[in-house]
């Protein structure tokens, strides 16, 4: 057997075992062994690689294996689960530097080196693609993850014909990447459409705001997912194809999601035209309209002799980090009798999924945790809806104002509960600007505060009652 | 580069598209974020490329952009699937007070 059978062997293995892997993510029973096979996978990929005839030095792989394992080991091990978003934005400029960073040096060799022949009219369709989404991700997801950590404003910059301007750059950029497949050796309008791609990057998250996160990350996978299936393309590598194409089809099916659970288009999502909700379009002012606050007293009360609760966990639960108080807080509850159930929108926090992996880290049984579709019938029967740092997904807004850049967006239907307590650090707007009609509703309760503390002080309270 | 080839990827591009479609589709929303970070880690197979370009030795640059590469790749390796595995290992379904009841009832979100 030669050399380049066994590396093509080892890859055939990888596919399987990735494959595999994937489809296990469709049950939590199943997901945690078949990632398992699909980390096998990737170590007998990168084994197998060792074999290929072409490599004639080993130092600097091993180096950058090292380097990257060092990296890598404090962003799987040591970030903690309230700050998934950001850990998976700065993994999604990782994995497309990789895959730009390879791209350009394919393209600079095929012209630079002894006896190169230049790049073909279909490679280059194929590296082209590689750079344009690699280099865009790098920046934009850097981006993403500047705003999610806090180091760049969350806030959505917005300035006169950012659209136009960004979808402008989006076309020369699409232009130049045409006129290179006709064009290959046209090596200055390569490197210039890498910049362009690098700069629309920043350009194209510069407008987004905290709430439409969900989106850009989902967005962001995809887009990872195409430049590694380019990179196959390019190098004629199956396994890069097909994990590239399972991990696009990823993003892609996420960002369906969470443009629908938005009440988006996809095609708005895919010119990131989304941001840009109007903020004069606040329909409904809260003038003359007075909260009504609780005092922690009362609200314990009322949980402590509530039959079903329904907990409701937004943004605010990841930013206080009480996910530990909530678990507390619901045990309580159930052990004076009464029933809890969790509400997850499918847009609740930064990313897809969030909520669920903040409870079950708090050992809350998945089988308790339910969707929009699940929940919404219940809360009518709910004693208490209990809403911890969630403001959007829980507007009535959505349903009652055709004026409200939300309106049609599917929300929780927690003023259906015979009460409502809001937990919140204080009255300002949600991510989408907008006024929330549900706090000024005669059976919502405010207790507000800083949500770990709030319930800190709920547990004690309930411990007495 | 023969055309024959060409179209040989596209079928498999085209076909794990398709089974990546098909699967992801089913995957629960309780599980979108493990979703991410596992479709992440296993897309940082890049990292076979970069070790081509890496050790092949074909000028200082590629060398360099190749270790660069294979550094940034590694550690989506390592790091993904850590952190993967770490979120797939909390989520528990029958075990934990009411859990059975809530199961029961079928309206579980699996």
């Amino acid at each position: 057997m030669s050399r380049d059978t066994i590396v093509l062997a080892a890859y055939f293995v990888s596919s399987i075992l990735f494959i595999l892997g994937v489809k296990s993510m469709t049950h939590p029973d199943s997901a945690r062994r078949g990632m398992q096979y699909a980390a096998l996978g990737m170590a007998v990929a990168i084994l197998g690689t060792l074999f290929l005839h072409d490599i004639i030095t080993y130092k600097w792989i091993v180096i950058g294996l090292i380097a990257g394992s060092i990296i890598g080991y404090p962003l799987g091990m040591w970030v903690p689960m309230t700050a998934m978003p950001e850990r998976i934005a700065i993994s999604h400029t990782f994995g497309s530097l990789a895959a730009a960073l390879v791209g350009i040096a394919e393209y600079y060799n095929a012209y630079h080196l002894t006896g190169a022949t230049g790049v073909g009219h279909a490679e280059m369709a194929a590296l082209g693609l590689e750079v344009l989404f690699g280099s865009l991700t790098v920046t934009g997801s850097f981006m993403a993850c500047g705003k999610l950590q806090g180091f760049i404003s969350e806030r959505s910059v917005i300035y006169p014909y950012q659209n136009e301007t960004n979808i402008g750059m989006f076309v020369i950029a699409v232009l130049m990447f045409l006129f290179l497949i006709i064009a290959p050796g046209a090596q200055v309008v390569f490197y210039a459409m890498t910049l362009l791609a690098v700069l629309l990057g920043v350009l194209m998250v510069l407008p987004i705001g905290g709430a439409d996160m969900p989106v850009l990350l989902s967005l962001f996978n995809a887009y990872t997912g195409l430049a590694a299936a380019a990179t196959g393309f390019a190098l004629n590598n199956y396994v890069l194809i097909i994990t590239g194409a399972l991990d696009g089809a990823s993003g892609f099916i996420l960002s369906i999601a969470m443009s629908k659970a938005m009440n988006r288009s996809f095609t708005n999502v895919l010119f990131g035209a989304f941001g840009s909700a109007t903020e004069g379009a606040v329909a409904r002012s809260a003038e003359g309209l007075a909260v009504h606050p609780i005092t922690v007293e009362d609200a314990a009360l009322q949980l402590a002799y509530a039959r079903e609760v329904i907990i409701v966990p937004g943004y605010g639960m990841a930013v206080a980090q009480c996910q530990h108080q909530v678990r507390e807080l619901t045990d309580l509850i159930e052990r004076r009798g009464g029933e809890v159930k969790f509400a997850i929108h499918p847009v609740a926090g930064r990313m897809p999924g969030h909520m669920n992996v903040l409870l079950a880290e708090v050992d809350i049984p998945y089988a308790r945790l339910y969707g929009m579709e699940d929940i919404n019938p219940e809360f009518p029967q709910a004693d208490v809806a209990l809403v911890i740092g969630a403001n959007d997904v829980v507007n009535p807004a959505a349903k009652d104002e055709p004026g409200s850049p939300i309106y049609g967006m599917p929300i929780l239907n927690v003023e259906d509960a015979r009460s409502v307590i809001v937990l919140k650090r204080s009255m300002n707007k949600g991510f989408a600007g907008i006024e929330n009609d549900l706090f000024y509703r005669d059976k919502t309760f405010m207790l507000f505060g800083d949500a770990k503390d709030s319930l800190g002080k709920l547990i004690s309270e309930m411990k007495n009652a | 580069m023969n055309t024959v080839m060409w179209f040989a990827e596209l079928y498999i591009a085209l076909l794990a598209g398709f089974v990546g479609y098909q699967m992801i589709a089913r995957v629960p929303p309780l599980l979108h974020t493990p979703l991410m970070a596992a479709t992440n880690a296993i897309d940082a197979i890049t990292v076979v490329g970069a070790m081509v370009l890496a050790g092949r030795g074909h000028g200082w640059l590629a060398t360099v952009l190749g270790t660069i590469a294979v550094a940034s790749a590694m550690s989506n390796v390592v790091g993904g699937f850590l952190i993967t595995d770490r979120m797939l290992a909390m989520f528990r379904g029958g075990s934990g007070n009411g859990a059975a009841k809530a199961a029961s009832n079928g309206r579980g979100m699996h």
